[in-house]
């Protein structure tokens, strides 16, 4: 048989098993709450302590970051996100994971070339558009007159 | 000699002699079904090395020491070593031959590796350019995720497609003269066959082309059917590659599946999370060296083709939206009675 790129890739589609998609979704949304319910208690316990409610936030996203980074150096991390999915990548405990895993992967290279050269190779892409998007936000905030500062 | 049959069969006619073989393996891989047909289970992975690389080149070495000591020789008796890996410059290979103080030539095939060693080994052989070599070939989980896919600690999700590297290496002694009956016969050099897939997370449908046409190929310059073998082996297609495969050489009136099998599939049991099967150098290379040579020598399998197959891409190309082109390499190995 001849076979054309057309009627191979029907073929691969019909063999090839899909992601369980709800089910998928359904897990993310349980485990990323979950974290956002922990996210809500260590706010309260920030709260509890005295904290403003700023603060508090702050003090929250160090903590949650500080738990992300502590499950990813125990390997724990992994494991839980091979259920969860998009539930442990959005929240914070996810940003954390994705900058102390190569931290941890790439050690054999070397402080400089290994750390420090790949500590942002996953995160890099979410610094460098987050920034730009919210540099053009705020230039935008700041020519429209919005922006309340100087 | 080498005879050309047909279109693209060679046809060694000293028939060069597998004099021996050995596998090692990772923990995950031992604690699978084939487990025990393993000369070498590693409970660390890290092979007490300080890098996943130098861990990789600890277990081929493992399996190339074990694979020479079975044949009786001693270093340097060899005349070269071929062997490959998936890490860039073969960083793999090189290591663990870099002592030997033999002649050494690297391989690339990805997955097909074992099999392209196997190939070019017995036309050397056959030819006259080495009295006896080794081939072999070797994937590492760790080693392979950091350089295809992500760091081992970072949480992501599979899909139902993707397959799992095997840790995994295997080793093969072949030589001109010798008194053992598995003998090496034909060979097939594989094409890269292209058909548009461009997703690194299903390998088995980049690579099912290739087998099909190196397949197909083989059966017709032998004139023979799937059942003249025992035993018709695929080097990693895994679950999903491994069902286009069937499908593909039914329309043409072929059934492999009574005697077909896939290294992929074997090498991992459904409750060990390898998604779609084992794949890597070390796959397809540990199998054969493992379970299913042993086989031979016990005369449960006469006649077997192993048919090697890779995913001819990297990250870059992956990155820079090129397709995935599958190439699959087989040599026809048989056991003699005499």
């Amino acid at each position: 048989m001849k076979l054309d790129k057309q009627s191979y890739q029907r073929l691969l589609e019909q063999k090839s098993p899909p992601s369980p998609l709800p089910l998928d979704c359904l897990k993310a949304f349980l485990f990323g709450g979950a974290i956002c319910t922990v996210g809500e208690a260590v706010s309260n316990f920030w709260q509890w302590r005295g904290l403003e409610t700023t603060d508090a936030a702050a003090a929250t996203s160090i903590t949650m970051v500080f738990l992300g980074a502590l499950l990813t150096c125990l390997h724990l991390y992994e494991k839980l996100a091979k259920h969860a999915g998009a539930g442990t990548i959005v929240p914070i405990t996810g940003f954390a994971n994705s900058i102390v895993s190569p931290a941890m992967e790439f050690k054999s290279e070397g402080l400089v070339l290994g750390v420090g050269a790949k500590l942002f190779v996953i995160a890099g892409p979410v610094l460098a558009y987050g920034i730009s998007a919210s540099v053009i936000y705020g230039l935008v905030l700041m020519l429209l007159g919005g922006g309340g500062g100087a | 000699m080498i005879e050309h049959i047909g279109q693209r069969t060679l046809y060694l006619t000293g028939r060069p002699y597998l004099l021996s073989h050995a596998s090692a393996v990772g923990k995950k891989e031992g604690e699978g079904p084939l487990g025990a047909y393993f000369d070498f289970v590693t409970e660390d992975d890290r092979m007490k090395q300080k890098s996943w690389e130098l861990a990789e080149s600890a277990l081929q070495k493992t399996a190339i020491h074990l694979a020479i000591q079975k044949a009786g020789l001693h270093k340097g008796d060899l005349d070269v070593i071929l062997a490959g890996d998936l890490l860039n410059q073969c960083t793999g290979s090189f290591l663990a031959s870099v002592d030997s103080d033999t002649p050494y030539l690297g391989q690339y095939g990805a997955c097909s590796t074992m099999a392209q060693g196997l190939a070019l080994g017995g036309c050397l052989v056959e030819g006259g350019a080495a009295r006896r070599l080794l081939a072999a070939a070797s994937s590492h989980f760790c080693s392979a995720e950091r350089q295809y896919r992500f760091p081992l600690a970072y949480g992501g999700q599979r899909t139902p497609t993707a397959q799992w590297t095997a840790t995994a290496a295997g080793a093969a002694v072949l030589g001109a003269h010798g008194t053992g009956r598995i003998r090496l016969t034909h060979v097939l050099f594989g094409k890269m066959v292209e058909l548009g897939v461009k997703d690194a997370n299903n390998m088995g449908a980049a690579m099912a082309p290739a087998a099909y046409d190196t397949i197909s190929a083989l059966l017709s310059d032998l004139g023979a059917q799937p059942t003249d073998f025992d035993c018709i082996v695929t080097g990693d297609l895994g679950h999903v590659g491994a069902d286009l495969l069937l499908t593909l050489l039914r329309t043409d009136g072929i059934d492999l599946s009574p005697v077909y099998s896939d290294c992929g599939s074997l090498l991992f049991g459904d409750e060990q999370d390898a998604h779609a099967g084992g794949s890597g150098c070390g796959c397809s290379a540990a199998v054969l060296c493992g379970p299913l040579l042993r086989d031979m020598q016990a005369g449960k399998i006469r006649r077997l083709v192993f048919a090697g197959t890779g995913a001819m891409m990297s990250p870059t190309s992956v990155q820079q939206g090129q397709p995935i082109a599958g190439i699959c390499h087989a040599v026809v190995i048989e056991r003699s009675d005499a």
